[in-house]
């Protein structure tokens, strides 16, 4: 396998096991932050002891978002060193903002979020969970700036020609409102809520099927529903906006999420199907005719341009991108349609005892962390063949002083490293669950009173 | 003062307050083997507990500064430097998971296990960033092209590998400094003791690096030379460094971490004065030498991150400040600690 590849496949892995943390910590830090303004408001012990156990949670979360975040900061530099020349004087600017007002505000207070029980007055805690939550916001502010202006780039110039040009900035704030980075970052940050809500949830029924820490479970849980209702109904509208966004910028990459293939027809949306890249059509798939053209123009007779339009070497993967695209939305519909149910459930004052939709909740945490994974494989795999959209080719970002053995080995560290942490980050957290909150018949040593 | 040099100083100042700062954190875990016991090395960990995750933040805020006002030193460095910036990053991956995870079952072998993980990942974190600042000051080959056109094994020269085990030294005694600040009663007594071995050590590889260095890298003293009056700096330095064990032996734990920083930070500075212009010197072949002017972002990007480090720098020194007063005294283990 070439450098290239190799290369690719390890910002793969990287990204995507990094980007299994960061939106658990978005999500979770917005619950803890209401759970302990709750506690703030009504002074309840119950509120007290939610907010201690998910700051618990996410306190073991967040360790390993730092430790895997680590690894991005350099990546871009070890292996995609041409492409940091390239873009070193936009993308830079975004990394050290995200440094300087988001890294220092998140890590310094989680300080006292995890530590600072005793050290400081309630309300003190309480401003601290909301900096940690605030910085946690941020954090993906930053990132998804650059990541969004390799899409859509704006306020830029090049300079120089052949391998020393160079895009560098001509307006700062026309790079950060690029056309797609406010939709990206909306879409991911409510992606984030319905991450940490289903979390909430999953741990919730988990307790109520066990009938354990009952009063707990339920509090715990009217929370992680009304977050997961508000970020099920968002993300259908900013999933939308997004969509629209990549029509109107990126067309090569809509017409490959939708599996259009007509050069100037109507556009049918697919529900699902099988994208036969020789026999250039969808097969085995259910269609509404014209719903894309009628989504993006209003008019589901108006054409839309396809992908028999663009030439093959600056197309990407047209199945894998059709596929995570649609697994994606049908994830998030699924889930709009769960936290509906257990809504109605709730509002007839069964959801407690309504054992199968529990033990459907338990394994549904999976299900925005797999979205999350697929929205991201759409967004960068629809970009490909380029690293910045129209202006870099992904073959061309690479480094000039490596070799394809060193990424290798490099690789192999990180599969086996990552492996050995999603385990035993599985496993702590399994038993940090299964240990509960702590009750309040423990003295402040943790030690059971009796 | 052009906009490059005064990013070559916020580099160097996020660069320093990573060493001051995690360098404790480095030593800490240096140590850590050393400290017998659970109870021991519970101390040890809660002692950088709340702490260490926020100086991190300083390396990774260091390496996003370059990236945005010197692309070209981050791209030739980190692709350059490929498999040792690898080991440093899994080694601080390991360092903190070890961290977190550690406490989080009582198991003998499982803790054990951990805090193996952490003292080696530690060691080598620090051996490595000290690797990577002796090739600095050595020189790396570099082409017309801004390229690396060395090996991993040119990297671990003698000279790079001096720089590695003096750097390593330096943590260890900072960070016994700060076990000592930080701790109370019998295993203070006991930590108190290795400091003056850490002394010694650190003695040693500072005495043969400053031979080494002026007999193989002269350059790092030209700019001395030129303006003696920068010469005040080695002196206050080795005044600092000299009352480190006058104050440990007085019972002033708080003056000797301070004498310890300063020390630090005057390495630093040294380091910088010697180094400057260049960001990246090229050996042979210093034409190729990456500068601060050669290699740097736009005026633009330089001018707009600089209104971006001065809004956000004095708030991130306050709350950090804050945070180190709220956590101040000596570590005492409750049911939050590690």
């Amino acid at each position: 396998m070439g450098l290239l590849m190799l290369s690719r496949i390890q910002f793969a892995v990287t990204i995507m096991f990094h980007f299994i943390y960061p939106p658990m910590s978005i999500g979770l830090g917005l619950i803890i932050v209401i759970m302990e303004s709750m506690y703030m408001i009504t002074r309840k012990p119950l509120y007290h002891k939610m907010t201690k156990f998910w700051v618990k949670m996410f306190g073991l979360n967040f360790a390993i978002g730092v430790a895997t975040g680590l690894v991005m900061e350099f990546e871009f530099g070890t292996n995609w060193s041409t492409y940091s020349r390239y873009v070193g004087d936009v993308f830079g600017s975004a990394l050290a903002a995200e440094g300087v007002f988001a890294f220092f505000l998140e890590s310094g207070f989680l300080a006292i979020l995890l530590f600072g029980w005793d050290k400081v007055s309630p309300r003190m805690h309480w401003l601290s969970a909301l900096l940690v939550c605030l910085g946690a916001h941020f954090s993906a502010i930053w990132i998804i700036v650059a990541g969004s202006w390799m899409q859509t780039p704006a306020g830029f110039h090049i300079v120089g020609q052949g391998l020393t040009a160079r895009a560098e900035i001509t307006d700062f704030w026309a790079m950060v409102f690029n056309p797609s980075s406010m939709e990206r970052l909306a879409h991911v940050l409510v992606a984030s809520w319905l991450t940490g809500a289903f979390f909430v949830l999953s741990v919730s029924a988990y307790y109520l099927l066990n009938k354990r820490h009952l009063e707990f479970a339920k509090a715990s849980m009217r929370v992680g529903l009304t977050v997961a209702l508000i970020a099920a109904a968002g993300q259908m509208i900013t999933g939308r906006i997004g969509a629209e966004t990549v029509a109107r910028y990126q067309p090569t990459k809509l017409a490959v999420m939708e599996g259009h293939f007509a050069a100037n027809a109507p556009a049918d949306m697919y529900l699902f199907g099988y994208v036969d890249e020789k026999g250039r059509q969808v097969r085995y798939g259910l269609r509404i005719p014209g719903l894309v053209s009628y989504l993006m123009h209003g008019d589901p007779n108006a054409p839309v341009v396809g992908i028999n339009s663009f030439k093959k070497e600056d197309l990407p993967p047209i199945n894998i991108v059709f596929q995570t695209y649609h697994f994606m939305i049908a994830i998030g519909v699924f889930l709009l349609l769960l936290s509906i149910t257990c809504l109605v459930y709730f509002l007839r004052g069964k959801l407690f005892e309504t054992r199968w939709l529990l033990r459907i909740l338990v394994p549904a945490v999976l299900l925005p962390q797999i979205a999350n994974q697929c929205g991201w494989m759409t967004a960068e795999i629809g970009r490909q063949p380029w690293i910045v959209y129209g202006l870099l080719r992904t073959s061309q970002g690479l480094s000039k002083a490596i070799q394809a053995n060193a990424v290798l080995a490099s690789l192999i560290m990180f599969t086996f490293i990552y492996l050995l942490l999603f385990v035993l980050y599985i496993y702590l957290f399994d038993s940090k669950i299964r240990q509960g909150p702590v009750d309040a018949n423990y003295d402040t040593h943790g030690h059971r009173a009796d | 003062m052009d906009l490059h040099l005064i990013w070559f100083i916020l580099v160097g100042i996020l660069l320093a307050g990573y060493a001051i700062l995690d360098g404790f954190d480095l030593g800490v875990g240096a140590l850590h083997l050393f400290a017998r016991g659970d109870n021991e090395r519970r101390l040890m960990i809660n002692s950088i507990g709340p702490v260490w995750d926020g100086n991190e933040v300083w390396l990774v805020t260091g390496g996003g500064a370059i990236f945005a006002a010197f692309p070209d030193v981050y791209a030739t460095l980190a692709s350059g430097f490929y498999l040792a910036v690898y080991l440093l990053i899994f080694s601080l991956i390991f360092r903190a998971v070890a961290i977190e995870f550690r406490s989080k079952q009582p198991f003998a072998w499982w803790r054990q296990s951990w805090d193996v993980a952490f003292s080696v990942a530690s060691i080598l974190c620090a051996f490595l960033l000290g690797v990577v600042i002796g090739n600095l000051i050595w020189g790396i080959p570099l082409g017309a092209d801004k390229e690396f056109h060395g090996t991993f094994l040119g990297l671990l020269n003698p000279y790079a590998l001096l720089c590695g085990a003096t750097v390593l030294s330096v943590c260890m005694m900072h960070g016994s400094i700060y076990v000592v600040m930080k701790t109370e009663g019998e295993f203070h007594d006991k930590v108190r003791y290795w400091v003056q071995n850490c002394i010694i050590f650190f003695v040693i590889c500072y005495v043969i690096l400053t031979m080494a260095t002026m007999l193989y890298a002269p350059h790092m003293v030209d700019r001395l030379k030129l303006y003696p009056i920068l010469f005040l700096i080695p002196v206050i330095k080795l005044l600092a460094i000299a009352n480190i064990p006058r104050s440990i032996s007085k019972g002033w734990d708080s003056f000797a971490f301070f004498s310890s920083c300063t020390a630090i930070v005057l390495f630093m500075l040294l380091f910088g004065l010697g180094i400057f212009p260049n960001m990246a010197l090229s050996n042979p072949g210093p034409q190729f030498s990456l500068t601060i002017y050669n290699a740097s972002s736009s005026p633009k990007t330089l001018g707009t991150m600089l209104i971006i480090a001065l809004i956000g720098m004095p708030i991130v020194i306050a709350y950090t400040i804050s945070i180190y007063w709220i956590f101040r005294g000596k570590v005492k283990l409750d049911e939050h600690s590690y």
